[in-house]
């Protein structure tokens, strides 16, 4: 009798918890900061915009370029400085308001305007035009072969609402001011808001017009985005079947997550690569040798195998391999090995050791702290003395950023999925314009000139050589020790079917389930 | 009476000046808000813009004169995390924090005088000592913990209850409320156990040693030897004294319970102001933070008001006391 | 000391079991973390020493690359789980310790000159004493450490942690022991005692410590032992906010922020035996607090 009871009630709470198949309750460690899809370039917060807003172009799993709003494209034959895009027939927004031409001239000058985050992506942008109501022409300084590497997270906004709304600039931080669009929205994606509470719950509903219909699968109506910020509760809430899909599951949690029943992990490489970065100017680290001795120092594959329980690809460049210029001879790392590290040290004069402080954030990258602590482990064996300081991201990136860090760690994805956005903030000489998370000194005019003849080469094969070249010298200087390029786990019920996107977007149109 | 009341209600005022100066200087220097608003992208000079532009680079008594003045107004700012005023973001949070401080202060309140009675009336006893001596478990354990522990019982292992979230929330007016929906009910539970079970175990001793104290007083006696049942001593006599000192305690209690909940919050991602707090702390959003020090002072200053002023109208004899500085 | 074993204290400690064993396992926990570098078989503490493929190697299991074994496993890092208990208590003690004592010194001296001198000073005291109370401890340890983070060099920031925790826990508990000394020196100021000790001249300070303070000491020792415990989980709890003792030294506390990540993958031991030792410190502590209470207040006998 009473087992009987027990069934039913199991039975009651099965149903209730499926009220809707199509119903997923989505959660991840951080919400996104504002529904403005212009304001910031920040993975949760586009994770939300990629739902409701559209791009013109995305990328599919493997990281080619798809259309999207726009159908096709092509620099024009008798001049490389314009781009000319095609775009998609009847489109409309959420509101039922007509995608055109003038919406994509006004996003993205939206997106250059002050406010805006994403404007540094369309730093060589010119002038956007509408050439006629379904096309327009994107004029570059100077040619820009990879300009459209640039759109897949360039959010198209309609100008009607925008101008009705009063939003026709991104909200600016600076002027101490909000506006419509950081609560509302009115894009063009597969899904619409309904409603939303910061840090709380996120709902959204299927769009019924969606352009996409009849091409993307489209399974899902509706989405519940919950962020549960504690690693144990995540996973807690995911075991528990509170929650349907769960990005940023914790390494060690994988296991128990895909033995659970009902229950699976999708696992995925993602571009972002994580490395340390040293000093070059001053103290120790700005002798080559102690570089050199510190890189052969750290135990990749031990990190792999605990740290990280398998779920990391260890590398020999700061360079995931989904971007172009990536070689495997480039991504081969040095064998571990203490006693050449110690015999380098010595040679530095460096024989007694040195101490030093590791700056380290312990929530931005996957087990970030535990990495860091690892590190100080093996460091100490050819005597490098290191405090280990490690704060949240907030306050670990001016550090990072500031040049007053020795020692710090660091976590690079390359959007454009090219090597130049790697030089441009990592490499290149700090100044005002470039170089901006490049805290080491390193400083080499022949390299900056280099990286910035990248932007109007327009003979790929010779933009790839010059590449190389950078590549070598960054090698070669060793201001960088890279550790490993991040593995994606997004664990879910296990009647879904869902790929895991390299830059840890999902797009929900494309799940499906068993 | 009024002369005390208007040197009461100045100390409190000069109290907020300081907590507004404290928190405004602390946070001031616990990280730079730029590097937060500015993506990686953000050149040199964009930083050094946004800088002037908050006004970073004012005098600071400059910038907490500002603030001061503004917060008078109610003008917090904006969020540095999300643009949004930090005022109608703090009053949208509200409603979580003060569902759950209650709930588990009624939850302290009722266990921990029902225990304390018992273990007073049974002092000595096989049961009453084991109360007394498991209750400490409850202090001897962090919440954050104790939080953990609860959510691995009753939501993994046995899914009675859920993890995380307020649930089902129904709006009225400006409020929130998890009060009137199943789910709403139910996601109160483990917060409310984990966030009240240190005050549940300090009301438990409390209560039971004023009511060991009050069955030692002579009336108590006088009581018993007049023959009345041992049940309408503890229940007419006993208790009512007991309880004035246990609910004056409890209520100044209130305010821990709110700051401790920016642990239970974190654990249980209750959308209250506790884990608002928390998140801007961890993204240097320093209007927020100042926001909050200055609630949680308000809050503070204004329940201690409550009980002292609750006390001169009880109790004429503090009247003059009071006024020779001898409170 | 005969006089001591004599006692009616003495005599009601031997007849309280309760008692008797919370007194033996605190002392053996304090023992063990004094003595930490001689029972401990590895310097947790010592980053070189650390294997990191020793990692997550379950209690008295050999493991599968090193084929060493452990008596209470590893934690992520490969570290001695029972060294890093032991080294982690006598940080976590430490804390406790220099807090309570700090709130204690702070707490009796305040209270001392508010119940004796009265007027003025005692009313600052005493306001000084509401506004504190209306800051919760974890919050006052939060501002503390935001200014020791903004004011302090880097490396200095590290080293001065535990000291920050110290200080920020120790202020912030001094508020019973100001309130119960000021209660028991207004009364004992006006005994006949203490007038004629003023009749022989002894100035004021003397008439505080030499014959006020003995006569307020039990109840400060009840307060002490009870802070003691409060200090000890205070110090867990602001680790857990992440701004107690460093993983690479890690405190009891810091033991378990980072074992609760591996309540979920099969890691029990991580967790389990630091939160153990925590609690049977904290527990035996406070059961030792109730019945010194108890026996100093022989009206609740």
């Amino acid at each position: 009798m009473f087992h009987k009871l027990l069934l039913t009630a199991a039975a009651i709470a099965a149903s209730t918890v499926t009220v809707s198949a199509e119903t997923i309750r989505w959660a991840r460690a951080g919400d996104s900061i504002t529904m403005d899809p212009h304001a910031q370039n920040e993975g949760a917060t586009h994770a939300l915009a990629h739902q409701i807003y559209d791009t013109l172009l995305q990328r599919d799993m493997s990281g080619s370029i798809i259309p999207s709003l726009a159908l096709n494209w092509e620099a024009l034959a008798d001049n490389p400085n314009i781009w000319r895009l095609k775009l998609r027939e009847g489109v409309t927004f959420h509101d039922g308001s007509a995608f055109d031409s003038e919406d994509v001239v006004f996003s993205l000058n939206r997106a250059m305007a002050d406010g805006s985050e994403m404007k540094e992506l369309l730093s060589s942008v010119k002038d956007v035009r509408a050439f006629d109501a379904l096309t327009v022409d994107i004029e570059t300084n100077g040619a820009n072969p990879l300009l459209v590497n640039n759109l897949t997270n360039m959010f198209m906004m309609d100008k009607g609402w925008a101008t009705a709304n009063d939003v026709l600039t991104p909200h600016d931080v600076a002027k101490n001011e909000t506006n419509f669009a950081t609560m509302n929205t009115n894009g063009t994606g597969a899904f619409v808001l309904v409603s939303r509470s910061v840090d709380e719950k996120t709902v959204l509903t299927a769009n019924p017009n969606y352009w996409g219909k009849d091409i993307y699968p489209n399974k899902v109506t509706d989405i519940i985005y919950t962020p549960i910020q504690s690693a144990a509760t995540r996973v807690a809430a995911l075991l528990s079947g509170e929650v349907d899909i769960i990005q940023d599951v914790p390494v060690q949690d994988l296991n128990r997550v895909s033995s659970t029943d009902g229950l699976a992990v999708a696992t995925a490489a993602q571009n972002r690569v994580v490395f340390f970065g040293l000093d070059t100017v001053e103290g120790p680290t700005s002798n080559l040798k102690v570089r050199q001795a510190m890189n052969i120092a750290i135990n990749r594959d031990a990190i792999k195998k605990i740290v990280m329980r398998e779920q990391s690809d260890p590398t020999g460049v700061i360079m995931p391999p989904f971007v172009n210029g990536w070689t495997e001879e480039l991504n081969q790392y040095p064998d571990y090995n203490v006693d050449a590290a110690k015999a380098l040290m010595s040679e530095a004069g460096f024989a007694n050791g040195f101490d030093i402080t590791l700056n380290c954030p312990n929530d931005r990258y996957v087990n970030d702290e535990a990495i860091c602590q690892a590190a100080v482990g093996m460091m100490a064996r050819i005597g490098v003395n290191v405090t280990l300081d490690a704060k949240p991201k907030a306050q670990h990136f001016p550090i990072a950023k500031g040049g007053d860090a020795d020692f710090y760690m660091l976590g690079w994805g390359v959007p454009t999925f090219d090597s130049h956005y790697i030089f441009n903030y990592l490499v290149h000489t700090q100044t005002d314009k470039r170089g901006s998370w490049n805290p080491t000194g390193y400083s080499n005019a022949d390299v900056d000139a280099m990286i910035v003849s990248l932007e109007s080469e327009t003979n790929l094969a010779a933009r790839d050589a010059t590449i190389a070249k950078i590549w070598a010298a960054v090698q070669d200087a060793q201001m960088y020790l890279p550790i490993h390029n991040q593995v994606l786990n997004w664990g879910m019920k296990s009647n879904i079917n869902f790929d895991v996107q390299p830059e840890d977007q999902p797009h929900f149109q494309f799940l499906t389930f068993n | 009476m009024l002369i005390i009341i208007l040197r009461r209600l100045g100390q409190s005022i000069l109290v907020l000046f300081l907590v507004a100066l404290i928190s405004f200087l602390i946070f001031r220097f616990v990280g730079n808000p730029v590097d937060n608003l500015m993506g990686q992208e953000a050149t040199l000079a964009q930083r050094a813009a946004l800088e002037e532009a908050l006004g970073l680079n004012d005098a600071l008594y400059k910038q907490y004169f500002d603030f001061v003045w503004r917060a008078i107004h109610f003008d917090f700012g904006n969020s540095y995390r999300g643009a949004l005023p930090v005022a109608e973001l703090i009053a949208s949070r509200l409603p979580a924090t003060l569902e759950l401080a209650l709930t588990s202060a009624l939850f302290a309140m009722v266990f921990g005088v029902i225990t304390g009675i018992y273990t007073a009336i049974k002092r000595g006893g096989f049961i009453a000592n084991l109360i007394l001596s498991t209750s400490l478990i409850g202090v001897s354990l962090p919440t954050f913990l104790i939080g953990v522990l609860l959510i691995w019982l009753f939501a993994v292992e046995l899914r009675w209850l859920p993890s995380f979230g307020r649930g089902e929330v129904v709006t009225l007016g400006w409020w929130t409320t998890g009060f009137l929906t199943v789910s709403g009910l139910k996601s109160l539970i483990l917060p409310s156990i984990t966030l009240g079970l240190y005050q549940l175990t300090l009301i438990m001793r409390l209560t039971r040693s004023e009511m060991l104290e009050v069955l030692r007083q002579d009336y108590v006696r006088f009581a018993k030897a007049l023959g009345l049942s041992n049940r309408q001593v503890h229940f007419n006599h006993a208790l009512p004294n007991t309880l004035v000192p246990v609910i004056t305690i409890a209520g100044l209690q209130l305010g821990s319970i709110v700051a401790f909940a920016i642990i239970t919050e974190s654990v249980f991602q209750w959308p209250g102001v506790g884990l608002l707090f928390i998140n801007a702390v961890y993204f240097v959003d320093i209007p927020v933070m100042s926001a909050y020090l200055l609630l949680v002072g308000v809050l503070f200053v204004f329940i201690n008001l409550l009980v002292d002023l609750l006390y001169l109208a009880i109790d004429p004899r503090l009247r003059d006391s009071q006024l020779n500085g001898e409170g | 000391m005969n006089r001591f074993l004599d006692s009616d204290f003495f005599h009601d400690f031997l007849r309280a079991p309760v008692a008797l064993i919370s007194f033996c396992v605190v002392l053996i926990l304090i023992l063990s973390a004094v003595f930490a570098q001689f029972i401990a078989p590895t310097n947790p503490f010592d980053p070189a020493s650390l294997e990191l493929m020793n990692g997550f190697t379950p209690p008295l299991e050999a493991n599968m690359f090193t084929g060493e074994v452990f008596l209470l496993g590893t934690d992520d890092q490969g570290r001695d789980l029972f060294s890093a208990i032991l080294y982690g208590l006598r940080i976590s003690l430490f804390v406790g310790l220099m807090a309570v004592t700090l709130a204690m010194v702070l707490g009796v001296m305040l209270g001392l000159i508010a119940g004796y001198v009265g007027g003025w000073l005692d009313n600052l005291i005493m306001r000084l004493a509401d506004i504190q109370m209306t800051f919760p401890s974890i919050l006052i340890a939060m501002l503390i450490f935001g200014v020791a983070r903004g004011l302090l060099p880097p490396e200095l920031r590290y080293e001065m942690a535990i000291t920050v925790l110290i200080i920020s826990i120790g202020l912030s508990e001094w508020v019973p022991f100001a309130r119960t000394v000021r209660g028991s020196t207004m009364v004992e100021k006006e005994k006949e005692y203490i007038a004629a000790a003023r009749l022989i001249g002894l100035n004021r300070w003397q008439i505080m410590i030499r014959h006020i303070l003995p006569n307020v000491l039990g109840p400060v020792l009840v307060i002490a032992t009870i802070t003691f415990a409060l200090a000890i989980i205070a110090e867990a709890t602001l680790s857990f906010l992440g701004v107690g003792a460093p993983r690479t030294e890690p405190s009891l506390g810091t033991l378990i922020r980072v074992g609760q990540d591996y309540l979920f993958s099969g890691e029990w031991w991580i967790l389990l035996f630091p939160a153990l030792t925590l609690l049977a410190l904290a527990l035996a502590v406070n059961l030792l607090g109730d019945w010194l209470r108890d026996t100093l207040n022989p009206r609740l006998k």
